[in-house]
């Protein structure tokens, strides 16, 4: 397994903001979709075998945003790892901006796919997989999926499905939020264990625990990480 | 005869004996035709996941197959068939059996006249309808050796004789009152239909692209600009693309099709639909003789 650094570049994650800004201005407090943002770090700052000019390569890491609205943090993280030039993100949302409210993988360098419609990105990364392990292809599928969105039942055709089929190169990530009106009594981990998946629980802002939690061995079978913030933070 | 469902399968798994690329995506429907493959997946009665699954698998560098019976195949996950493969901009190979109503036994839930229609909303797919099943196999080999997306529509209804599969139209007779369009498996009933006219008789296998082109040129030839259209689906499914052809000439457009006005609600067999909807030999000849005269008048 190719890893990047088990020490994360803080430094680095020190930048964000002023990226964010760069979209949002300098009304501080509007930070929609930083529910994501240390997830989406710890990832491409330690954990995903991918850079800016491998965007091609068959065996490079996948990640797959599902959860592709408020994608602020998404592109930050982006700039900030040479994928995007920073400038691009001034215009953000203009008519011939490659940047929109919701991710275009044919318009943005290293978007693996287009998302905004929620549900469709974890049936994807099974396939992804899938088709990973039948080439014989040793890269992972990470896909990140918020714990509202899994109220898509296309999402848990999907999680039956990966547990059976033993797919132990994939990774979901859901970011839980306790953003559902309905919730998930039990937890959210406990709909992908029932299923045969892995499962962890972390605090979603903890890059340490997060990054143990995605480099963890689940031989076997899928690996589910839920990171928790806090109720109503962003 | 071998169906066009086993010339399908028979042909993906030749083609998947020497390309690596090919993987088959199922939900549960023709679990049993496919011979177990490393390649071949069946993910359960799962049709949103068939659909992402087979653009998962575009995705990862491989040409999917996604096959299921025609209304669990496009109408049921067309979301994911629009974003999945449309959004993503990748290629896949969508293969529905089934048709409009080959088995009316099971009711509307396994009826989809409007398949066609829904993928005329979507840019960028090509769509076969083969009328025998020796025009299956070319249609699939083409289909598995490409990158593109395109669907298939196989159904248990064909005609007595295959026609060499080409992308436009194919001029089966010329006559001089008008063209008639008869897609896929339609064309037998069309031929007996308008035996005693004289019209152009064209066979469409390929219906998107539209074959605009051979439509304008049979319609010079005619020494009239009238055309029917004669789909196996909704009725009009193919107007838009006719006028549009025809847009520079005055002329007249009727088009059968599967009706588009009411539910059935009537079990019985596929013949018994085709005389509902008046696609049957007495209901397109009777379009014919009221769009293109007697065959006595035109004499």
């Amino acid at each position: 397994m190719a890893v990047k650094s088990s020490v994360g570049n803080e430094s680095g994650f020190a930048a964000i903001p002023a990226l964010f800004r760069r979209m949002t201005g300098d009304e501080k407090h509007e930070w929609a979709a930083a529910s994501t943002l240390d997830v989406l770090w710890v990832l491409y700052d330690r954990v995903l075998d991918v850079s800016p000019d491998r965007v091609d390569d068959p065996d490079r890491d996948r990640f797959l945003l599902s959860k592709g609205h408020g994608p602020m943090a998404y592109y930050a993280v982006l700039a900030a790892k040479g994928y995007l030039e920073p400038s691009t993100l001034d215009t953000w949302t203009a008519w011939d901006s490659p940047l929109g409210q919701h991710p275009d993988r044919v318009l943005v360098n290293g978007v693996e796919i287009s998302s905004g419609s929620l549900g469709h990105g974890l049936p994807i990364a099974v396939g992804n997989a899938l088709g990973l392990r039948a080439q014989g292809r040793t890269a992972r599928t990470f896909v990140l999926v918020g714990d509202a969105e899994l109220d898509e039942g296309s999402n848990h055709e999907a999680i039956a499905l990966a547990g059976r089929l033993g797919l132990d190169r994939l990774v979901t990530v859901v970011v839980d939020n306790k953003s559902g009106t309905y919730g998930w009594p039990g937890g959210v981990a406990r709909r992908f264990e029932i299923e045969g998946w892995q499962t962890s629980t972390v605090d979603g802002k903890d890059h340490d625990a997060l990054y143990g939690a995605f480099t963890q061995d689940h031989t076997g079978r899928p690996l589910v990480v839920v990171a928790e913030i806090g109720k109503g933070e962003r | 005869m071998t169906s066009m469902r086993q010339v399908f399968v028979d042909t993906v798994e030749d083609v998947m004996r020497y390309d690596p690329r090919v993987a088959v995506v199922l939900a549960e429907i023709s679990r049993d035709a496919f011979a177990p493959h490393e390649r071949v997946f069946n993910v359960g009665i799962r049709e949103q996941a068939l659909v992402g699954v087979g653009s998962g698998l575009a995705l990862s560098g491989m040409r999917p197959v996604v096959h299921t019976y025609a209304p669990f195949l496009v109408e049921r996950p067309f979301e994911q068939i629009k974003l999945d493969f449309g959004h993503q901009d990748v290629g896949g190979v969508l293969v529905s059996i089934g048709g409009s109503y080959d088995d009316p036994a099971w009711g509307r839930t396994h009826q989809a006249p409007g398949d066609v229609a829904l993928f005329d909303t979507l840019p960028g797919w090509t769509v076969r309808v083969p009328g025998h099943p020796a025009e299956v196999e070319p249609i699939i080999r083409a289909a598995l050796a490409g990158d593109d997306r395109i669907y298939v529509r196989l159904s248990l209804r064909h005609n007595a004789a295959p026609h060499p599969v080409i992308e436009g139209f194919t001029e089966v007779r010329r006559g001089r009152q008008g063209v008639v369009v008869a897609v896929g498996p339609m064309l037998d009933t069309v031929l007996e239909a308008s035996r005693d006219v004289d019209v152009t008789v064209l066979y469409a296998t390929t219906v998107r692209p539209f074959d605009a082109a051979g439509l304008q040129a049979a319609v010079h030839r005619a020494d009239q600009a009238d055309v029917l259209l004669v789909e196996p689906y909704l009725e009009g499914t193919s107007a838009h693309l006719a006028a549009e052809a025809l847009a520079d000439v005055p002329h007249r457009l009727r088009s059968l099709g599967v009706r588009r006005d009411a539910e059935l609600r009537a079990y019985g067999t596929a013949e018994d639909h085709d005389s509902a909807h008046d696609l049957d030999v007495l209901g397109i000849a009777a379009a014919v003789r009221r769009m293109f005269g007697h065959s006595a008048a035109a004499a």
